[in-house]
């Protein structure tokens, strides 16, 4: 299993973490779930990185939850993103973006 | 708001603590379900799709570790339970327990109450409105003073005030004051209260609200006086009307003259002296009339008595007050100089140049003499609880390596190093904290104890010990450090261990021995070396005051009472005072158990003194170089009173009056300095009081050399001249006493006598060798203090030493069994454990002996009689803490020789 989730630096995960919570809520099994398809099973994070992040993420005010039913008809925490948290979302990739052009202009013209 | 958010989720985490984990439960379990569901999905069976889901998450326990640990709420909770696990620990080691608290809460409360101390005398600002805004005006740097002064500070004349008052820009609010005592009984003996003679402006510019009634004001100090209202504190108020509300209007008697109450000030405010507090504060303009038209200090341009503060106009700094004021001195001073100065005087005077500095924290002559002492006293307390934290750490390394299986254990289930140290660190802290704890509360009585002690009938000191935050913080700041000093190596050392080493059978532990054992070596070393610092400070500090109690001053010091009756209400002309003196004089002399009486004007070592200059020769003007003597006078019978033998001539007598040939006796450093011939007797010289030359007088006799005004001083010249030839003779006679009738006795006789002779007389006593002793508090506390201290030092370091000998003798034991099989006597088995504890003591006497002479080179100007760098003291201390020392380690030596060999070898 490739657990590559170790090699994610701390606030790369809180990034993807509030990405997948732009479009809609979702539960702690959801976010994990749609980490890896978008990342076309690149990602897979372990909840041992996750829930750590969820908790963090919410005391800094970037998250909201509630307690809801989910699919399976039992309760589940959902995670939204608050307005702090789309701001942060949008900084965050911005300076994302400026980072990796710089590194693909390095690679690109290193001989 | 973010911060808030996180505050509240974290208490919630904390209050409602079963709620958040079930909460926290159910997500994950919720989690793992949809987990499962998915593997079985893709096709595994229940069993493999419940074991890939458990793999991946990896423990659902560690999970739940991992988010808590995201939070701050549990951090403190972690810390909590650490305190708790500490308090069991120390539950199970009473012994230890009490020693490291009881000694911790020593070493913090001495030091917490120095510096409550030293906080109260210089740090703490008036309890005033805006104190940065003070400061005061005084003429900078003033060398020599010619006139009268009296009172505790007489840096100004009241012609000089007024000027100033007048002609200053820079400050808003400007007033004067000068702290005194008044007699306020209505006759008899004299009942003396602490006042102050305050300006109009007083307590308006301090901003000061009545508590009672008005407090004095501007009007209220016009020249002659119409109100005569007085004001008086709060505790005075208490004290002598109960807090009776009728108070204001009543009357009250000062020096024998009904002024009114017109107000009283508020509980918090003592006046702008540190240490000081007022009962009674009337104004400047009533100064006259309270001491009478003959010692009024007012109306004289010569009486320096007064002390002026003021508050800086906004936008003015100090540096520019004090430009203004030395561009108005020379104007200043040529107006208010002294008509009868004589032109080095006057020369002197116009010089003076006036300036401004700040008084943030009022003034005090308290702070003067007790400061450096203090910050001394402050250091010699930080130096014990150094040695008291070695003590500990050296405890809590012995205890570390017992705990090493523990360590170990520990870390083998999965706690980090950092996790360890921590945990060790909040049992230190435990300590650290419950030991400052008591130590505060020590500390409030132990300051109480110190300024009782400082405080005394005649100079009554009041420091308000209001525990503060800058002793707060003082004191929490010290249990951190302590905490940090003697718990940080112990907990390093002892998590420094492999698990797999330490959990094997034969636990011997991996660094046992060498470098544990160095560190607790070094220890060691350095609690002598403190120790012995320790020891030399209170040595030179006990000696210091042994010297100064035991001078020679020149007369006999026991057996004296001075009884000063003041007949000034009797309105005696000048012509009739001296033989109404000499009057009481006789009738003193009368009474049963009186061996001998005079009377004198200046009581010697009162700090009071008279000097002039001396003019020789019977004719011309006087010299270029002044020759300045002080004075005593004096009546017959003055030199057997205080049994100073008289070494040439003759004692004053009966025919040495008013009209007959003026007469003088000197003192020997006055006859080596100005008469240089062997015998002064015969000689004629002329005595300069201002610009008025007296004399001639004829030197009759010669005493030997006692002290003027105080012990430390040295060999003064003086000259002594009959009372009875004074030419303004005095409306008081202070008679000395020699007797050895019990007290109280003497002093209803004196009082019986006085009544006898006018009940309209004001009589007061001083008992002559409590007075010198009075003056001897500062001395005697340092001594009590730093031998407290240095007692204490010893103990500790004594301590520690027997733990590590102890602890290396247990240590090689084997190597002693074996010795002894191949057969060592007992002797040498003792020589070898002594060895071991001489290159300690070596060293650390070595260093302590360095560290002394630094440390006493600090205290050298407190110092009597003595060098800073005492050989014999220095010795002293090293031989008495080498002998200790010694015989503290002959205990384990003599343990370890009486070991039995074959138990010795079988123990690993």
């Amino acid at each position: 299993m490739t657990d590559t989730s170790a090699t994610l630096v701390q606030g790369t995960l809180d990034m993807l973490i509030l990405k997948t919570l732009a479009l809609e809520p979702l539960h702690g099994w959801g976010i994990s779930q749609r980490i890896q398809q978008l990342s076309h099973g690149v990602f897979e994070v372990n909840p041992g990185s996750l829930f750590p992040a969820f908790r963090r993420l919410e005391r800094a005010g970037l998250l909201d939850c509630e307690w809801r039913t989910s699919e399976n008809n039992r309760r589940a925490k959902y995670y939204s993103l608050t307005k702090a948290g789309r701001q942060k979302l949008r900084s965050e990739t911005k300076e994302w973006e400026r980072q990796v052009a710089a590194i693909a202009r390095i690679l690109q013209t290193a001989s | 708001m973010p911060i808030w958010k996180n505050l509240f989720t974290g208490l919630r985490g904390l209050f409602r603590k079963r709620k958040v984990e079930q909460e926290l439960d159910e997500e994950l379990r919720d989690f793992l379900n949809k987990s499962i569901a998915e593997n079985m999905r893709s096709g595994m069976t229940r069993e493999e799709a419940h074991r890939a889901s458990r793999l991946e998450m990896g423990g659902v326990e560690a999970v739940k570790e991992n988010v808590r640990s995201a939070g701050w709420e549990t951090h403190l909770e972690t810390l909590w339970s650490d305190l708790r696990f500490g308090a069991r620990l120390l539950r199970f080691n009473p012994v230890f327990a009490g020693a490291a608290i009881l000694s911790l809460a020593l070493g913090i409360g001495a030091n917490t109450a120095i510096f409550q101390l030293l906080d109260a005398v210089r740090l703490r600002t008036l309890p005033v409105r805006n104190p940065q805004e003070l400061v005061s005006v005084r003429i900078d740097q003033r060398h020599g003073m010619s006139g009268r002064s009296r009172g505790r500070y007489s840096e100004l004349t009241y012609a000089m005030w007024e000027q100033i008052r007048g002609q200053q820009r820079g400050l808003s609010g400007i007033f004067a004051f000068s702290p005194t005592e008044f007699n306020v009984s209505p006759s008899g003996e004299i009942h003396n209260v602490q006042a102050l003679w305050v300006s109009g402006e007083f307590f308006e510019t301090l901003g000061v609200e009545p508590a009672l009634g008005r407090l004095l004001a501007p009007a209220d100090d016009k020249p002659s006086c119409a109100s005569s209202g007085i004001v008086i504190s709060n505790s005075f108020w208490q004290h002598e009307y109960g807090g009776d509300r009728t108070v204001v209007g009543r009357s009250l008697n000062i020096n024998r003259r009904p002024f009114q109450i017109i107000g009283v000030t508020p509980p918090e405010f003592y006046g702008v002296e540190m240490g000081r507090y007022f009962d009674i504060a009337a104004p400047l303009c009533a100064e006259p009339v309270v001491d009478g038209a003959e010692d009024a200090m007012l109306p004289r341009r010569d009486s320096w008595w007064l002390v002026a503060m003021g508050r800086l106009n906004p936008g003015w700094t100090t540096e520019r007050a004090s430009a203004q004021l030395r561009a108005i001195s020379p104007g200043l001073f040529e107006a208010t100089l002294p008509p009868d100065f004589n032109p080095a005087q006057a020369k002197r005077y116009l010089a003076y140049r006036l300036g401004a500095f700040p008084a943030d924290t009022g003034v005090s002559d308290l702070r003067a003499d007790y400061e450096s002492p203090l910050w001394l006293m402050l250091g010699l307390a930080a130096l014990v609880l150094i040695i008291a934290s070695a003590n500990l750490a050296n405890l809590l390394l012995a205890r570390a390596s017992a705990r090493e299986k523990e360590m170990g254990m520990r870390m083998a289930v999965g706690a980090s190093r950092w996790r360890l140290i921590r945990q060790l660190l909040a049992e230190s802290l435990l300590l650290a904290g419950i030991g400052a704890f008591l130590g505060a509360l020590l500390a409030r009585s132990l300051s109480q104890v110190l300024v009782a002690s400082l405080s005394t009938q005649s100079n009554p000191l009041f420091v308000d010990l209001g525990t503060d935050w800058r002793v707060l913080g003082f004191t929490i700041s010290l249990a951190f450090l302590t905490c940090i000093l003697f718990g940080l190596a112990p907990a390093l050392r002892a998590t420094n261990v492999t698990p797999s080493l330490v959990l094997k059978e034969s636990g011997r532990g991996t660094t046992d021995g060498r470098s544990r054992f160095g560190l607790r070596r070094i220890l060691v070393v350095s609690q002598i070396a403190l120790s012995l610092t320790l020891l030399v400070g209170a040595l030179l500090f006990s000696r210091s005051l042994g010297k100064l109690a035991t001078v020679d001053a020149g007369f006999q010091r026991d057996g004296i009472l001075a009884a000063d009756i003041d007949f000034t209400a009797l309105n005696l002309p000048l012509d009739q005072r001296i033989s109404f003196a000499r009057e009481l004089l006789d009738r003193v002399r009368a009474i049963p158990g009186v061996d001998s009486a005079a009377i004198t004007r200046i009581l010697p070592l009162s700090g009071n003194g008279e000097a002039h200059d001396i003019v020789f020769g019977v004719s011309g003007p006087p010299q270029e170089e002044s020759a300045v003597a002080v004075f005593h006078r004096v009546s017959p019978a003055f030199f057997r009173t205080l049994r100073t033998p008289v070494i040439a001539g003759r004692d004053f007598d009966e025919h040495d009056v008013a009209g007959s040939p003026l007469v003088a006796i000197v003192n020997e450093s006055f006859a080596r300095k100005f008469i240089k011939k062997g015998n002064p007797v015969g000689t004629l010289l002329r005595v300069r009081r201002m610009s008025t030359i007296f004399g001639p007088y004829q030197i009759v006799g010669l005493v030997k050399d006692t002290k003027y005004a105080d012990l430390r001083e040295t060999a003064q010249e003086i000259m002594y001249t009959p009372v009875a030839q004074l030419d303004r003779p005095d409306a008081d006679a202070q008679i000395l006493i020699r007797s050895n009738a019990p007290l109280p006795v003497l002093i209803s006789s004196v009082k019986s006598v006085a009544n006898g002779a006018n009940p309209n007389m004001d009589v007061s006593f001083v008992v002559f060798h409590q007075m010198i002793e009075e003056g001897l508090l500062r001395d005697r506390l340092m001594a009590r203090l730093s031998g407290f201290f240095g007692i204490l030092a010893i103990l500790l370091a004594v301590i520690g030493l027997y733990g590590v000998i102890s602890y290396m003798v247990a240590r090689r034991r084997n190597e002693i069994g074996i010795r002894m099989s191949l057969g060592a006597g007992r002797r040498s088995i003792i020589a070898l454990v002594l060895r071991e504890s001489f290159w300690l003591l070596s060293i650390g006497l070595t260093v302590g002996i360095v560290l002394a002479l630094a440390v006493s080179s600090a205290a050298a100007s407190l110092l009597f009689g003595l060098k800073a760098h005492d050989a014999e003291t220095l010795i002293t201390a090293t031989v008495i803490l080498a002998v200790i020392a010694l015989a503290a380690s002959y205990i384990p030596a003599l343990r370890a020789s009486k070991l039995d060999p074959l138990e010795a070898l079988r123990h690993e």
